[in-house]
C-alpha cells in the first residue's frame, strides 16, 4: 500500500491486500457506496477484494452505477442520521438507480444489493425490505462479537454457508433494534425471509432475535452486524481458531462472487 | 467616565434602521482613551491590560481585548507552563530527534515510522468542559484533537481515552460518567475511529473537577505533512466547515483557565456544542484538498476560535494577514465582532490558498457541500488588520497576540505537608492492622481488589467504543496497548498507551512523572512494540498556588528527565490548570502517552493466556512497594513514597520483551502496574477465560518477601509472560545474558478453568469474572 485512499476520489479502490485473490472471480465488480458520513465503505471495499473481487467506489451523487455487478451499502451514520438513520440517503440519486436495479424484473436482472448496519438501515427507509430499526433497548452504543445463526442460506449473498451454521461477526451501533409490526414478522417467517438470527443472548431486542433479512427474491440482503469487519485474521473476532482470527464473514463476500459466476439469483 | 463598550453581550441597537453594533474602531479607541472595558470579566489580569495598551500604544478596541483575552489566557498561552516546558526541548539529544519529524509548537508532533511512513498523535484535555456540560463537553475533546491531527496533513485512525471520575458512589459519578462515555462514543463512533484503550480511575479528589483527556492518532506520508503558516503575499484566507455561533465563547479563557467556584453562575453557555457529521465530512474534504494539494497552511479552529487561527497563521507566515470579519458565515446574525472572534464554535478549519488554486478548492468543498467564505488575504506588512464592514476595528501584531503575550515564573515551594505524608508508609499503618493472612483472607483479598471501581473490568465503558472501524485494529482494550496496522501490506503499525497515577505524583511529583512514563513506556513495550515518542497532558490544579506550581514543576522535570534517560522524546501535549473545585486540587496527573512501532503487527504480543501447558514466568523482582497502591487505596490509606522507577531496568525489560515479539519466544504478555501480580494473573486469565497453577514461594523466597507482598506490592518494571515450552531455553537464556531477573512461576492450564496459586488458594474463573465485571454494571446500569 502506497497511499491513502481517498473515498470518493479515487475510481476505484485500488489498494492491494495480503490475501490471494482467488482465480476467475477478480472480474466480478462488487459497487461500494459512500453518503456523506458512511464510515466503513473501505472495509467493506476490503472485503470484496480479500474475497476476490474488484471494489469499486460509488459516490452518493454519482447518475449511474458505472456497470457494478452487485452493490454494498456499507455502515457508518450517512447524513449524521439526522431526522432518522438512513431517511435522508435514501433519496440520495444513486440509491434511486440501485432501488430500480433491485426491483428489475427479471430475475436475471436485479442487482444483488447487500445493506451493513446504516445500509441496513437505508434498505428499510427505501423500502427494498420490510421493518425498521430503532435505539436499543439498552439504549448504549454497543460494540461486541455478535453470535449469529444462519436461517437462509438461498440469497444471493449467503450461499457459502450452512442453513443452521452458526457464525461470530462484530455488532457495533446505537440503532439496532429489528422491529416490525406482528403481521410483517409472521410474513417473513413463512417466506423464510429471516436471513440471521442473534443466537446466546439478544444484544438490542431485535423482534424475535432477527439479526438479518432479505427480500424474497434473495438478491437484497440486510444485517445490523458487520461481516465486513471478520474477513481477516488478526483483524477479526476472537474465534477458536485464534485471537482475533475470525473470519466469518468473509462468506458473505465468496457467497456474492459466487453467485455472480455461477448465474443463480 | 463613560460608558462602558459591551464586548460578550451585545443588547444594543438591534433596530434594522439604526448602525447593528455600536462598532468600537481603532480609530474610535484611539479618541476614547478613557473607555472602560471589561477586562477583568474576560480573565485578564490588570498587568496584562496595561501591558496590552502599552503594545498597542492606546486602549484596545474591544474586539482586540477579546482576542488578547483569549490568546493570553492560560489554555493559549501556557504563561504559568512555559518557563518549565522549556526542558522538553532542552533536555532533547540529537539520537532522540532521529525520528522526529515535526516537533514541539504544531498542532501535533510528526514521528517517522519507517517506509516513508510517519504518525502524528497527541493527547489534550477537555476537563472543565466536561464537568459542565459531560455530554458535550467530552464530545468536542474528541473532536478538538482530530482536528489538530487532520490539520497536520494526517488522516486520523484512531482515538483513547484516558477518563478520571470522582467516588464511583458520589451522587454526580453517574451523571458524568454516562454522559462523557456517551459523549465520547457519540462522538468518536460517528467519526469512524476505533477507539483503542485509555484509562478509568475513580478518585474522591476529581469529584468536581473529572479530568477528560483525549488521543488522537494521525498516519499520513512524509511528503503530505502540513504546517500552520501563512505564507505568500495575496494568498487567500478562507474559513470552511460548520458556521460561527455563540457557542463556546470564553471557553479558553473563562472555563479553561480558572477554577471551579460554588459561588459562581453556571458556565455552560461556554461549552461548545459538536456535530461528528460536520466533522466528518470536514475530514475528508481535508483529505482531499491536501490530495489535490490545493492549501498552502492549514489551521484548525479551536480554543480562541478565529483569534488564534488568524494570529497564529500569520505571526507563523509572512507576518501579515487582512480580514473581513463581516464574511464570517454566522449561525446567530447578533453576534458581535468581539464575539465572532471568540467563539469556540466547533468543526471549523481556516486555510490559506493561492489565487490560481481557488477555482479548485471551491470545487472540493462544493462536492463535500461545506460551506466556505473568504475572509481576506495574506500581506507582508506585519500586521493582523481586521476590518468590520470596512471599518479597521483590529490593528495588531499578531506576534504579540499569538506569541509575545505574558510569561510567568510563578513562585513554588515544596508542601511542608508533604515531609508528614511521605513518612506515613502502608505498612504498619492503621489501614494496614488486618493485613490479609492465610488462604481465606488472600483468596478474599484478590477478589476485592479486582472488584474494586478501579482495578473491575471497564468493558462497560469500552463496549460503547467502536474498536473495528477501518479494520486495521489488531489490539485494543484490555489488552496494554492499541495496536493500530499502517500498511496492509506489510504490516508497518503502530501501538499506543496512556498511563499515569495520580497518587503516585501526589507521593512524589518528580517521581510520579517517571513512573507515569515507565508504565507508558511499558506498556507498549509489552505489546511488542518499540518506544519511539511521547505526547503529555499534563492536568494539575491552580499554578497561582505554589503547593500546585512545586507539583508541576517537578513532573516536568521528572518526566523530561525520564524522557531523556530512555531516549524517547515529548512531541506535544497539552497543559491543564486550575483543575480544582473550592481550593481543593486534583492530584497531580500527569498522563503520558507513549507511540511505539511494529515492522509487522502481526508479531504483537496480546494480554491473555491461550495455549495449554505453556511455562509462565515473572519477569523482574519485587519489593514491598504498597504505598500508594490500589490495595492501599481500598483501604483508605495514601502516605510513603511510591514505587521506586528504575528506568535502566525498564529499558532492558523492553528490549526483553520487543525481542521475544519479533522472534516468537511469548505467546502472551501482560505488565504489572496498578493492583500488582495479582491483577496481572486475573486479567490474563479472564480474558481468554484460560486458568494457571501459580506457584509463588520460589519468587518470595529471592526476593525476601510474603505471598501477600507479592501479590499486591506495586514494584516497576515487571510483566508476567507465557512462554511455549519449545522457546523456554532460547527465552531464559536471553533473560540471562540480560542479566534480568526472571522465574519460572507457572503454567498454563487450559482445563482447570481457575486460577489456582499453590499452596494458598484455588479461585474458579467464573467467580472472578462474577466479582471483575460486575462492578460498573452494578453502578451505571
Amino acid at each position: 500500500m502506497t497511499e491513502t485512499p481517498l473515498i470518493g476520489a479515487a475510481p476505484t479502490f485500488s489498494t492491494g491486500s495480503r490475501a490471494d485473490a482467488a482465480q476467475g472471480l477478480s472480474g466480478a465488480r462488487i459497487g461500494v457506496i459512500t453518503f456523506p458520513g458512511t464510515l466503513d465503505d473501505r472495509d467493506a471495499a476490503r472485503a470484496v477484494r480479500i474475497a476476490g473481487g474488484t471494489a469499486v467506489a460509488l459516490w452518493h451523487a454519482d447518475p449511474e452505477l458505472a456497470g457494478v455487478d452487485a452493490v454494498i451499502i456499507p455502515g457508518g451514520f450517512s447524513y449524521g442520521d439526522y431526522l432518522r438513520a438512513g431517511a435522508l440517503s435514501r433519496f440520495a440519486p444513486l440509491m434511486e438507480r440501485i432501488i430500480q436495479a433491485a426491483n428489475a424484473r427479471t430475475a436475471t436482472a436485479r442487482l444483488p444489493v447487500l445493506g451493513i448496519c446504516n445500509g441496513f438501515q437505508i434498505l428499510t427507509e427505501s423500502h427494498l425490505l420490510p421493518g425498521s430499526m430503532i435505539k436499543n433497548d439498552h439504549l448504549k452504543f454497543a460494540c461486541l462479537d455478535a453470535k449469529l445463526r444462519v436461517e437462509n442460506n438461498a440469497t444471493a449473498w449467503t450461499t457459502d454457508y450452512l442453513p443452521g451454521q452458526e457464525i461470530t461477526v462484530p455488532l457495533k451501533n446505537q440503532d439496532g433494534q429489528y422491529i416490525a409490526d406482528e403481521k410483517t414478522l409472521d410474513a417473513l417467517e413463512a417466506e423464510g425471509l429471516v436471513t440471521f438470527r442473534y443466537v446466546g443472548g439478544n444484544p438490542n431486542g431485535s423482534r424475535r432475535e432477527i439479526a438479518g433479512i432479505s427480500n424474497a427474491a434473495g438478491n437484497i440482503v440486510g444485517l445490523m452486524p458487520h461481516p465486513e469487519h471478520a474477513v481477516e485474521s488478526g483483524y477479526g473476532p476472537d474465534a477458536a481458531s485464534g485471537r482475533s482470527a475470525g473470519t466469518d464473514g468473509l462468506g458473505f463476500f465468496t457467497s456474492i462472487l459466487n453467485t455472480l459466476v455461477g448465474g443463480t439469483k | 467616565m463613560s460608558q462602558p463598550i459591551p464586548v460578550a453581550n451585545p443588547a444594543v441597537n438591534q433596530h434594522p434602521d439604526t448602525p447593528k453594533f455600536n462598532i468600537d474602531t481603532v480609530e474610535h479607541a484611539t479618541g476614547t482613551p478613557d473607555t472602560e472595558l471589561p477586562w477583568a470579566e474576560l480573565g485578564l489580569k490588570d498587568n496584562e491590560y496595561r501591558r496590552v495598551v502599552e503594545i498597542l500604544g492606546r486602549r484596545p478596541t474591544a474586539a482586540e481585548l477579546a482576542m488578547y483575552s483569549v490568546m493570553w489566557s492560560e489554555h493559549c498561552s501556557y504563561k504559568s507552563s512555559k518557563n518549565h516546558l522549556r526542558q522538553f526541548g532542552d533536555k532533547v539529544t540529537d539520537e532522540m530527534k532521529e525520528h522526529l519529524l515535526v516537533g514541539i509548537g504544531e498542532n501535533a508532533g510528526v514521528v517517522d515510522i519507517g517506509d516513508g511512513w510517519a504518525v502524528t498523535f497527541k493527547v489534550e484535555s477537555h476537563n472543565h468542559p466536561s464537568f459542565v456540560e459531560p455530554y458535550q463537553g467530552a464530545a468536542t475533546g474528541v473532536g478538538g484533537i482530530v482536528r489538530d491531527i487532520i490539520s497536520m496533513g494526517a488522516r486520523p485512525v484512531a482515538v483513547m481515552d484516558p477518563l478520571r471520575f470522582g467516588a464511583i458512589d458520589h451522587p454526580d459519578t453517574a451523571r458524568l460518567v454516562h454522559g462523557i462515555v456517551s459523549g465520547i462514543g457519540g462522538y468518536g463512533n460517528s467519526l469512524g475511529l476505533p477507539n483503542i484503550g485509555g484509562e478509568v480511575v475513580f478518585d474522591s479528589v476529581y469529584q468536581g473537577n473529572p479530568l477528560v483527556n483525549a488521543l488522537a492518532v494521525g498516519v499520513l506520508r512524509h511528503e503530505d505533512i502540513r504546517l500552520a503558516n501563512a505564507s505568500g503575499v495575496g494568498n487567500r484566507v478562507v474559513l470552511f466547515g460548520a458556521r460561527t455561533g455563540g457557542d463556546g465563547i470564553g471557553g479558553a479563557s473563562v472555563l479553561a483557565s480558572e477554577s471551579f467556584d460554588a459561588g459562581k453562575p453556571s458556565k455552560r453557555p461556554a461549552v461548545q456544542v459538536g456535530d461528528p457529521f460536520v466533522e466528518k465530512v470536514l475530514i475528508e474534504c481535508c483529505l482531499e484538498l491536501f490530495k489535490a494539494s490545493v492549501v498552502e497552511g492549514i489551521q484548525d479552529l479551536g480554543a480562541a476560535g478565529i483569534s488564534c487561527a488568524t494570529s497564529e497563521l500569520a505571526s507563523n507566515g509572512d507576518g501579515g494577514m487582512h480580514v473581513e470579519l463581516t464574511k464570517v458565515l454566522l449561525r446567530d446574525p447578533t453576534l458581535t465582532p468581539g464575539e465572532i472572534l471568540m467563539s469556540e464554535s466547533q468543526e471549523r478549519m481556516m486555510a490559506v490558498v493561492t489565487p490560481e488554486n481557488v477555482g479548485a478548492f471551491e470545487a472540493i468543498l462544493d462536492k463535500w457541500a461545506v460551506e466556505y467564505s473568504w475572509l481576506g488575504e495574506v500581506t507582508d506588512t506585519g500586521r493582523l488588520i481586521i476590518e468590520w464592514d470596512g471599518e479597521t476595528i483590529v490593528d495588531v501584531d499578531p506576534r504579540t497576540v499569538a506569541h509575545d503575550g505574558p510569561v510567568y515564573d510563578r513562585p513554588f515551594h515544596r508542601p511542608e505537608w508533604l515531609d508528614g505524608i511521605q513518612a506515613d508508609g502502608f505498612s504498619g499503618s492503621i489501614q494496614d492492622a488486618a493485613r490479609p493472612e492465610g488462604a481465606p483472607a488472600l483468596r478474599a483479598a484478590v477478589l476485592e481488589l479486582m472488584a474494586s471501581p478501579n482495578m473491575c473490568s471497564k468493558d462497560w465503558i469500552t463496549s460503547q467504543y467502536d474498536r473495528y472501524v477501518q479494520g486495521n485494529t489488531a489490539l485494543a482494550m484490555p489488552d496494554d496497548a492499541g495496536v493500530i496496522r499502517v500498511d496492509e501490506e506489510t504490516g508497518l503499525g503502530v501501538a499506543l498507551s496512556t498511563d499515569a497515577n495520580g497518587r503516585y505524583s501526589y507521593l512524589d511529583p518528580y517521581e510520579g512523572a517517571r513512573l507515569a512514563l515507565a508504565e507508558a513506556y511499558r506498556n507498549v513495550a509489552t505489546s511488542g512494540a518499540k518506544p519511539l515518542a511521547v505526547t503529555d497532558c499534563l492536568n494539575f490544579g491552580s499554578p497561582e498556588d505554589p503547593e500546585v506550581m512545586w507539583q508541576f514543576a517537578e513532573s516536568v522535570r521528572g518526566l523530561s528527565d525520564a524522557c531523556r534517560e530512555l531516549g524517547v522524546p515529548v512531541t506535544g501535549g497539552n497543559v491543564s490548570l486550575y483543575n480544582q473545585t473550592g481550593g481543593v486540587p486534583v492530584h497531580p496527573t500527569p498522563v503520558v502517552g507513549v507511540l511505539g512501532v511494529f515492522d509487522d503487527v502481526a508479531r504483537r504480543t496480546p494480554s491473555g493466556w491461550v495455549e495449554d501447558g505453556q511455562a509462565i514466568y515473572l519477569l523482574g523482582t519485587t519489593a514491598d512497594e504498597l504505598d500508594g497502591s490500589e490495595w492501599a487505596n481500598l483501604r483508605g490509606h495514601l502516605g510513603g513514597r511510591p514505587p521506586k522507577a528504575d528506568l535502566d531496568r525498564e529499558r532492558r525489560l523492553a528490549e526483553i520483551l520487543i525481542n521475544a515479539s519479533r522472534d516468537g519466544m511469548v505467546d502472551s504478555a501482560h505488565d504489572l502496574s496498578e493492583g500488582g501480580l495479582a491483577a496481572a494473573l486475573v486479567e490474563s486469565a479472564l480474558r481468554f477465560n484460560v486458568g494457571a497453577r501459580v506457584g509463588l514461594d520460589e519468587v518470595c523466597a529471592r526476593d525476601g518477601i510474603d505471598a501477600f507482598t507479592l501479590l499486591f506490592s506495586e514494584s516497576q518494571a515487571r510483566a508476567v509472560v507465557a512462554v511455549p515450552r519449545s522457546e523456554e531455553i532460547r527465552f531464559t537464556d536471553m533473560c540471562t545474558a540480560r542479566a534480568f531477573p526472571a522465574i519460572r512461576i507457572g503454567v498454563v492450564d487450559a482445563d482447570a478453568v481457575s486460577l489456582d496459586i499453590q499452596r494458598h488458594f484455588t479461585v474458579p474463573l467464573d467467580e472472578l469474572r462474577g466479582a471483575h465485571e460486575g462492578t460498573l454494571p452494578a453502578y451505571f446500569g
